[in-house]
């Protein structure tokens, strides 16, 4: 077990050396003044100086040079003061927000955080319950719904899903509009009496006993949420179906039913936990979609997430910007496979052995 | 016993004894495998549907230009025409005033005039839609095509140089796919097209070249593990036995016989292209404003969300063509999964 884990975290370092270096190299393709965003506020329009900021930050010096010091920054020796680095948590200047790039994270991410654990934690929940039920009742009209729900809910893109629940939902039947909160909320959120304690707004505002703030704030999301997971929805219910259906087949569960067990515990006892396998590394995949899908889905319904962020910044090619966002992204997946690998072992004792 | 035995060829006796299966021409070109693939794309009604929708496509693709001609015989045809530049989209049926295409021989005898109109309403900017829509389909299957033979092909030399030669050159390159997979692809996509459009201008290619960028790791690790079952084989052995150079073995020897299931896998593959082709489109990165393609007709819908029940018909027509288009491919796709499923083999 342990050597498992210690040889899966050796590969942690590697795989950060590998996406830095992938997003430098997509760096590279911007010319040495667009470049300079890494490292300064604003790109002064006069040759000359912008031919002294290229000199000061090294950006016409050899790319290995240039990859140290966009790793560790600059330090200007007279002052002290470091420029750049992302090492030390400095992803340059987003000409777009007008601010710096980690800032923007800062601002945005509470909230795509906000949304993705809503849009998966009922699909985690709900969805292998249905998976399990539509493997017991093969062919039964749970299995029959998922099996279209899944290929239609595949074929429908995001964008055009998102859309069409828009004009249903809020056009239509003024129900769910797009955005954030209400502009009395957002009032109530940013006075002195509301605490932050998570910056997750749904469980603040219940933290902070304001029921109709956290109505509120899923009055916004439920159609996000819904746009976001619907995919999740079908995946999930399909992959736990064949696993749980491959698992009924097993010898050891028809010994469990010879031997006069209960029909539930020899479903939730016996075959579940080994059916829920390939259904983990399922929601390993799930966190790289939904970081994915965020980008489309904030955009459609205008939610100030990173995905939204993200996406603006890439249309208008604030590529600094942009390299940031897939930078803080690549640390998260990383982090979250790592996670995943791990859990992993403990469940399924092939993995650690092998 | 005076009777005469000459063999005659003829394994009557045989025959009756043990059931002969007659094995046609299409599978004897194929082999067992592989034909047993294309009979099981075959067999359900979904997949049937599914070769029904993209059937349909190609035939609007190919027959483009008759169904709606091109506005001149020397512009862009891919440049949808505008009715003039007002912002608000017109409805279904509007009347054609302006910089209208040539009348297609097909309306005449249907409708019995000479009056053109905008069959699908025109969106944002008086851009035609149902010219955007059929257009469109030749932007899909070029893009889609585009990608998916590139991306097989980058996909088919990593995973097959990573497997033939195993050890650490594997292990470099399956980290080296690892690192690739480490981005959200929607994401990585973004910003490489994001770098590339001012590079190359504003066109098809910074979306293609993305998407094929990040695109190739699925085939790699699919046509790895197909030569790795592969190249244990007696007959593999055998080539090296005789002398055949690493390049012979592995193009002549192992790649044939291994390169199916990803093939069929990549051709399929073509529907989730073109989505991420139109995401990428609708959010603003790729073709310039008024080429014809899906994404970017839908993205005019952006603007208009709070009037979205009066203009309808400027998501609801591109989005459903995208919808079927998608699940064409992906109808075939799923039977494809059932039949390339090992733990189903040989129930069929």
């Amino acid at each position: 077990m342990s050597t498992y884990i210690i040889r899966r975290l050796l590969l942690v370092p590697l795989l950060l050396f590998g996406v830095t270096v992938l997003i430098f190299v997509m760096l590279q393709f911007l010319s040495p003044v667009e470049r300079s965003a890494l490292y300064v506020r604003d790109i002064p329009k006069n040759a000359n100086a912008i031919n002294g900021i290229i000199k000061h930050y090294g950006l016409d010096q050899p790319i290995y040079v240039q990859y140290w010091r966009w790793l560790v920054g600059q330090t200007d020796p007279s002052s002290g003061k470091r420029t750049g680095g992302i090492l030390f948590g400095d992803f340059g200047y987003s000409r777009t927000a007008s601010e710096s790039v980690v800032q923007l994270i800062k601002d945005r991410f509470p909230n795509t955080l906000d949304l993705t654990l809503w849009a998966i934690a009922p699909v985690l929940l709900v969805g292998i319950w249905l998976g399990v039920q539509a493997a017991v009742h093969q062919n039964g009209w749970i299995d029959q719904a998922a099996r279209i729900f899944s290929i239609v809910g595949t074929s429908f893109p995001t964008f055009v899903f998102g859309l069409l629940v828009l004009m249903l939902f809020y056009v239509k039947l003024p129900w769910f509009p797009p955005g954030r909160v209400s502009d009395w909320a957002s009032i109530l959120i940013l006075s002195k009496s509301f605490h932050h304690y998570t910056s997750l707004l749904s469980i603040d505002s219940l933290l902070n006993g304001r029921f109709d703030v956290f109505l509120d704030v899923m009055r916004h999301m439920i159609l996000p949420i819904l746009t976001l997971s619907y995919i999740s929805w079908a995946v999930f219910v399909r992959v736990t179906r064949s696993s749980m259906l491959e698992t009924l087949r097993m010898e050891y569960v028809t010994t469990a039913r010879a031997k006069g067990l209960h029909e539930r515990d020899v479903i939730n006892k016996h075959a579940r936990p080994n059916a829920m396998i390939p259904v983990i590394t399922l929601a390993g995949f799930q966190i790289i979609g939904l970081l994915g899908g965020v980008v489309i889905t904030e955009t459609v319904f205008n939610f100030p997430g990173i995905g939204a962020a993200a996406a603006s910044a890439a249309e208008q090619l604030d590529v600094v910007t942009v390299l940031g966002f897939a930078l803080f992204d690549g640390l998260i997946l990383i982090v979250s496979n790592l996670v995943v690998d791990v859990l992993y072992a403990f469940i399924d004792p092939r993995v650690r052995l092998s | 016993m005076t009777e005469s035995t000459t063999p005659t060829g003829d394994n009557a006796l045989l025959r009756e004894a043990v059931p002969v299966r007659t094995i046609g021409r299409l599978e004897r070109f194929l082999g067992p495998e592989n034909y047993r693939i294309i009979t099981g794309l075959l067999k359900t009604p979904a997949s049937i549907l599914g070769f029904i929708l993209i059937a349909l496509f190609i035939f609007i693709a190919l027959a483009a230009p008759y169904i709606i001609p091109p506005v001149r015989p020397d512009a862009d045809a891919y440049m949808i025409p505008r009715d003039g530049y007002s912002s608000e989209p017109r409805p279904m049926m509007a009347t054609w005033n302006r910089n209208a295409p040539p009348l297609p021989f097909w309306w005449k005898p249907i409708t019995r005039t000479d009056h053109w109109v905008h069959i699908l309403g025109t969106s944002q900017g008086q851009y035609d839609i149902f010219y955007g829509i059929i257009w469109g389909t030749r932007t899909a299957f070029k893009t889609g095509l585009i990608v998916v033979i590139a991306t097989f092909l980058i996909g088919v030399v990593i995973g097959s140089v990573s497997a033939y030669y195993g050890g650490t050159v594997d292990n470099i390159i399956m980290r080296f796919v690892d690192v690739f997979l480490t981005l959200p692809f929607i994401m990585a996509a973004l910003i490489l097209a994001a770098i590339l459009t001012p590079i190359i201008g504003q066109s098809l290619w910074p979306a293609v070249i993305a998407l094929i960028a990040f695109g190739w790791m699925e085939y790699s690790r699919i046509i790895r593990g197909d030569i790795l079952s592969i190249k244990e084989r007696d007959y593999i052995m055998a080539a090296r036995v005789i002398g055949a150079k690493d390049g012979r073995i592995l193009f002549r020897h192992i790649l044939p016989n291994a390169i199916f299931p990803t093939l069929v896998l990549a051709s399929l593959a073509i529907g989730d292209v073109v989505l991420s082709f139109a995401a990428l489109s609708f959010l603003g990165i790729g073709t310039q404003v008024g080429y014809a393609d899906w994404g970017q007709v839908l993205s005019f819908a952006r603007n208009w969300i709070s009037s979205l029940t009066t203009y309808w018909y400027i998501i609801v027509w591109p989005g459903l063509t995208l919808v079927m288009f998608v699940m064409g491919w992906n109808l075939v796709g799923d039977a494809l999964r059932d039949v390339l499923d090992p733990r189903l083999r040989g129930k069929s």
